[in-house]
Order: C-alpha cells, then sequence, then structure tokens
C-alpha cells in the first residue's frame, strides 16, 4: 500500500452529505429546491429496473438471513434417514447426499456468497480509486507505477493464483474477498484513471487552484465526486464478478471448506444427481443469477440517480408522451368539425398539429 | 505615489517545447495600485492570459519563469506551495473566462461558494459559509439567491454563472482580481450587465482588478490605465484617456482603427492586416514590423526599448516621435 498523510479533506467529503442534509432539514425546505438527495431519490424511484433489482436484493437477503430462523434444521445437521429428498413441507427445497437441510445450506451459502462479493467490490473499489486518482492526477511516475502494476497483474493467469492464494487464505471469507480484491482491482484503476484524465483538464479544476486548493483537495472534494457514477456502474459490475469467481472456486473446492457452504459449492456437491435430481443444481445456480442480475440492475440506476445533470424520470416518459399526444391529437380531430366559425385559426393550428403528428410518425422509421 | 499592491519586474514566461523555447511573455514589468484597474489589451496569443496565470503560478509544468513579483513586499514567485495556496483565492482571486466549465457540476452553486470561503478559513461553519453565499449571490444580482445557491450550475444562464463565478471570486474579499476575458463567452446584452456588477462589487470591496480583454470597448467604460501587449512584449502603457486620444504606439492606433464607429459616419474599417509572429524563436526587430504602416529599417535591425513618454505613458516605439498626432477619437 501506499503511504499518505490522512487527508482532513477525506472525513470532510464523507460527512459532507450530512452536513447538507442537516442543513436543508434546519433551513426547512420551503423556499429550496429539491436537494441532491432527494433528487437522486426521485431519479432512482423512477428507473424501473434499479427498483426490480434493489426489491431483489432485499427480497434475497430476506431469504438468506431472516428465513432460515423459521426452519428447525441446522445447515450442518445430518438425517441420514432423509437423504435425497425432494422438496417437502418440512425441508422447502429437500435434502442432499446425506441428508442436510438444502434450503438452510443454500441461505448459508448465499450469505456467504453475498458478503464475500461486497467485500471484495469494496476493498477493490477503494484501492483500485486511489491507485487510478493518483495514476489520473500525478502522472509520471505514479501513471508509470499503476500501469505496470495492472498490466502485471493482467498477464498474470488469474485462475492459477486463485487456486494458489484461496486454497491458502480461502477457508475464511475475509482472506478469499482480499485475494479476489488483490485481483480485481485493475478494472477500477483503469477506469478511474480514464476519467480523471478526461477532467483533471477542465477549467473547474483550474478554478479550484485559483481558489486556493490543494492537491489532495482538489482530488478528494472536485475530482472524486465526478467519478462517482462511472464507479457506482463498475462496483455493481465487480460485486457480480466476484460472486462468479468465489462460486467457480468453490465448486472447484477451493473456495469455502466443509461443512461451510457456498452457492458454488451447493452446485458442486449435487453435481452427481444431475440426471436424477436436475433441481438441487439449478437452485444454487439461478440464485446466482439472481444475485448478479439484481446488483448490475441496481448499478444502473445508481448511475442515473448520482448524475446531477440528469432529469427526473425523463427515460420512462418519452413512449407515454407520445401516446398521450396521439390520444389528444384525435379526440382534437373528432371534436374541430364541431367548432365555431371563430375558431378557425384554433382548428388551423391543431389541424397543423395533428398533421406534423402523422409525418413524424411515418418519417419515424426512416433516417 | 501611494505604494503599489503588485509590482512585477522584467517578467519573462516560457514554454519548453521540442521545438525550442515559445517565449509567451517578454520583460514584462508593471505594477497595480490599491483600488485600481489596469487593463491588459491583445490579440489571441499576445501573452495576456499567460503573464496572469504565471503571477498566480498556475501555469502548467514545462514553462520556464523568471523575474519577480512582489505582492505586499512578498516574491509571489518564490513563495513556498502552502503560502502561495494561501494567497490564491484569497489574496488574489481569479475570475475565468468561460464560466460554463469553470465551475464543478456535480456541486450546487452555494456549495462551490461555500468551499471557496472555507478552503483559507476553517473557522467559518458550513451554515454560516452558506448565508454569507446567499449574500454574495444577492451582491452579485443573482434573483432569489436562497433559492438558486441550492441549483447546480447547469441550471443557470451563462450570465448568471458568470455572476456566480463573481461572488466566488469576491467571497474573500480578494485585494487583487484578475477577470481573464469576463465577458467573452456571453452574450453581448448581458456583457454589459456582468461588467456593471464586477464594478459594483469592486467598489464595494475597494479591490484591485487586472481586466484582461480584447475588447477596447470594455477598456473604455471601466479601466483606470491600460497596458497593450503585442506578441510577448508590451507595447504601450498609459492611462485611458492617453490611450485612446494620445496614444504613441502604432499597434494601439491600429488596434483603435480596427474598431467599428457606431454613430459616426461610415467609413472603412481598417483590419491590421497579416498576422501576429510565432513567439518560437523570435528574430531581432520590432515584432510588429512586418504589419506595421511605418516601419523603417531602423525597425528590423533591434528591438525598440519600452520609454517613457510622460508620467505613467510609455511606448514601444523607434519612431514614437515621428507619430502624428491623434484625429481627435470621438466617442
Amino acid at each position: 500500500m501506499t503511504t499518505l498523510d490522512p487527508d482532513p479533506d477525506v472525513d470532510e467529503a464523507l460527512d459532507d452529505a450530512a452536513a447538507a442534509r442537516a442543513l436543508s432539514d434546519a433551513e426547512g425546505l420551503s423556499d429550496k429546491p429539491k436537494s441532491f438527495g432527494r433528487l437522486a431519490w426521485e431519479r432512482f424511484l423512477g428507473h424501473r429496473l434499479a427498483l426490480v433489482g434493489a426489491i431483489g436484493l432485499l427480497v434475497l437477503v430476506a431469504l438468506f438471513w431472516i428465513a432460515p430462523m423459521f426452519s428447525e434444521f441446522e445447515f450442518d445437521e445430518r438425517d441420514v434417514r432423509n437423504r435425497r429428498l425432494g422438496p417437502t413441507a418440512e425441508h422447502w427445497f429437500g435434502t442432499d447426499e446425506i441428508g442436510r437441510d438444502l434450503f438452510v445450506r443454500t441461505a448459508q451459502g448465499g450469505r456467504y456468497s453475498m458478503r464475500i462479493g461486497l467485500i471484495a467490490a469494496l476493498v477493490a473499489t477503494t484501492f483500485g480509486t486511489l491507485m487510478g486518482t493518483l495514476a489520473g492526477f500525478f502522472g509520471k511516475a505514479w501513471d508509470v507505477l499503476v500501469n505496470n502494476l495492472v498490466n502485471l497483474i493482467l498477464t498474470v493467469p488469474a485462475i492459477i493464483v486463485l487456486s494458489v492464494f484461496a486454497n491458502k487464505f480461502g477457508a475464511s471469507a475475509l482472506g478469499l474477498a482480499l485475494v479476489l480484491a488483490a485481483l480485481l482491482w485493475t478494472r477500477i484503476a483503469r477506469v478511474v484513471r480514464g476519467v480523471i484524465l478526461s477532467i483533471k483538464e477542465q477549467e473547474y479544476v483550474m478554478a479550484a487552484r485559483a481558489a486556493g486548493a490543494s492537491n489532495s483537495r482538489i482530488m478528494f472534494r472536485h475530482l472524486l465526486p465526478n467519478v462517482v457514477g462511472a464507479i457506482a456502474v463498475e462496483i455493481t459490475l465487480l460485486v457480480g464478478s466476484v460472486i462468479v469467481l468465489e462460486s467457480t472456486l468453490s465448486f472447484l473446492g477451493l473456495g469455502v471448506k466443509p461443512p461451510n457452504a457456498s452457492l458454488g459449492t451447493l452446485v458442486a456437491d449435487a453435481k452427481g444427481d444431475i440426471d436424477s435430481d436436475p433441481l438441487r443444481v439449478l437452485t444454487p445456480g439461478i440464485f446466482i443469477v439472481l444475485i448478479v442480475l439484481c446488483v448490475n440492475f441496481l448499478g444502473d440506476g445508481l448511475r442515473d440517480a448520482l448524475d446531477p445533470r440528469a432529469k427526473v424520470a425523463d427515460n420512462q416518459n418519452s413512449k407515454k408522451a407520445k401516446r398521450a399526444a396521439k390520444k389528444a391529437a384525435k379526440e382534437l380531430q373528432r371534436t374541430a368539425p364541431t367548432m365555431g366559425v371563430g375558431d378557425t385559426t384554433v382548428v388551423g393550428a391543431h389541424a397543423r398539429n395533428i398533421v406534423s403528428d402523422r409525418n413524424d410518425e411515418e418519417s419515424g422509421g426512416r433516417p | 505615489m501611494t505604494t503599489p499592491l503588485l509590482t512585477v519586474d522584467n517578467l519573462n514566461v516560457g514554454f519548453a517545447t521540442k521545438a525550442g523555447i515559445v517565449q509567451a511573455a517578454t520583460e514584462i514589468s508593471f505594477q497595480i495600485t490599491p483600488g485600481e484597474v489596469l487593463a491588459v489589451v491583445g490579440e489571441s496569443g499576445s501573452g495576456k492570459s499567460v503573464t496572469a496565470l504565471a503571477l498566480m503560478r498556475l501555469h502548467p509544468g514545462n514553462t520556464v519563469i523568471t523575474g519577480d513579483v512582489m505582492f505586499e513586499g512578498r516574491d509571489l514567485l518564490k513563495m513556498g506551495d502552502a503560502e502561495m495556496r494561501s494567497v490564491r483565492g484569497r489574496e488574489i482571486a481569479m475570475i475565468f473566462q468561460d464560466p460554463m466549465t469553470a465551475m464543478n457540476p456535480v456541486f450546487s452553486v452555494g456549495d462551490q461558494i461555500v468551499e471557496t470561503i472555507r478552503v483559507h478559513d476553517r473557522t467559518v461553519s458550513k451554515s454560516e459559509a452558506w448565508t454569507r453565499s446567499v449574500d454574495l449571490l444577492e451582491m452579485v444580482g443573482v434573483p432569489e439567491p436562497k433559492r438558486r445557491a441550492a441549483q447546480y450550475p447547469h441550471e443557470y444562464s451563462g450570465g448568471m454563472r458568470q455572476r456566480a463565478m463573481i461572488a466566488m471570486a469576491i467571497a474573500n474579499e480578494p485585494k487583487l482580481l484578475i477577470a481573464d476575458e469576463p465577458t467573452t463567452a456571453l452574450d453581448v446584452t448581458v456583457q454589459a450587465q456582468v461588467m456593471e456588477v464586477l464594478q459594483k462589487v469592486r467598489e464595494e470591496t475597494g479591490s484591485a482588478m487586472m481586466l484582461i480583454t480584447h475588447d477596447l470597448g470594455l477598456v473604455a467604460g471601466s479601466a483606470d490605465r491600460v497596458q497593450v501587449m503585442y506578441a510577448s512584449r508590451l507595447m504601450e502603457t498609459a492611462t485611458v484617456d492617453e490611450i485612446f486620444y494620445e496614444s504613441k504606439n502604432p499597434y494601439t492606433r491600429a488596434l483603435l482603427e480596427s474598431i467599428p464607429d457606431v454613430d459616426g459616419t461610415k467609413t472603412e474599417l481598417h483590419p491590421i492586416p497579416g498576422n501576429p509572429p510565432s513567439l518560437l524563436n523570435t528574430p531581432v526587430g520590432c515584432a510588429f514590423r512586418p504589419r506595421c504602416s511605418m516601419a523603417v529599417e531602423e525597425c528590423a535591425k533591434s528591438t525598440p526599448v519600452l520609454t517613457n513618454i510622460r508620467g505613467q505613458h510609455s511606448s514601444r516605439c523607434h519612431r514614437v516621435d515621428d507619430l502624428a498626432p491623434l484625429e481627435a477619437w470621438s466617442s
């Protein structure tokens, strides 16, 4: 790691949002426009896929963390009389070859996968963002250093490194997450470096400097907030990658150690029974896909929500607006002939609108 | 004479490139007294902005600077970085040309003003600074300042944004404002309003201003003294009246002749023929010689020096004494 002096600006950036909120509370929202947080929230709500993702994740969290409390079984509790059961009232997902309850095991695996995905993505993002920012902002030696480090890591065959280190540290979720993060921060670093390179020449950076801001202040307070949108997407993609990688490693027997389970080991355990009981393979597999999908949807929405230039929910209304316009035009066509003579100009204007509407529709398909 | 706020002595700014050194400012010397407005006029690439950026030490990394820049007895060019940062934005503030790009798109305008205040004074609380920024926005004529402070730069029009930039620049009541073509990116109708605002806040805060522009009309309306630059050098420096009525430099005169006269008789405009010279390895002799109607042999042999004519009026020309008096420059 790099040795950076602890910087008050970083802390300040963090508690800034809180301060802004307190401020808007203190003054009341009466004659102020909506705060950034509120606008972001509205944009987020207007993003249908993101909502689906967020709700999906909440459901999954409830399923993995809360639902097992209502099950009477432990994840490593064997019951040799009830082996390889299909779904029953007692065993919701059935049992495995030594009679362990598969629902509880799936929930445990899901918890493990989500936790590891989150930790690894956070660590990789933090480190990657830091390295990318330093490389992009300072250039020169920093850029060379970071670029070569990234290239080095990208040229190393990931699966070999992973199998060696995951075998050594993979027993704990944190260990495995750190190993994965050590490989995956490069992607974030590259994205952040690119964004920083493009925005650091903007005049507002010069303006900040002219106002007396130091390098670290410019980096953390002026540049990083502009990178958040790009990071929001990357971080969710990263969560997906981590979960898939972790499943792969666990499937190969390199990640989580028995009797603990992850979604990957559950698939691995069931692979022998795929002919007789395909559901056992499919269930954990489907959960992997669900988690990754939900997280990606969420990231998409976050990126749009965190962009202050975006308008509220403007992505869903164009179709609706078109439909409404068409309806209005039809309505007019019906009512126009019955209007009085004095309304001719109005009618004329409406007629023009209707015609131009039609023209739009006709030329819609052509360039 | 009052003690000057800023004294620039023999400032040279060059950019090291692969082809050689590009001399962007050569032997620049001038003073600004407290409360004074000094206009720096010249074509694109004449070294106006480079001089200003060098004063603030905001120049790019490959720049070579020599000379002295004394600000209230301290040499800005020899200061440590931390000390320089405390000067920027507090003692000397800058207003940029393009308000569209000079504000951070992800922070509200109020937040950006709060930031400039709190960079220099951490004892001001955030809510105090916010109240200040609303006041400042009101001072520069932003309507509904309370509501507008929480808005983002993209929700402002160009003129409003430049007003906000001015508010940001005067947030710490600097002693010197450097305005780098503050109205160039604006609509003509808005230009006058912004200049008015700039004059007003300058009078209220009592700060001096270095106004960089290529618009002589702007100069006539707002400056005390004028400095004309051409090809990295000062060509003439004088009071506004002296520049407009008694200019002793062919280049300044050529500039004046290229301004359209709105209410006079319709006479032909006289653009200056040719282009400014390359600043890479400039040859000896007067840089304006190829475009000058009065050039003589001597102009090619030696570079004229800036000679004092009377009072604060100086001009760089071999033929100062041969210049006919300016015809009455009406309006």
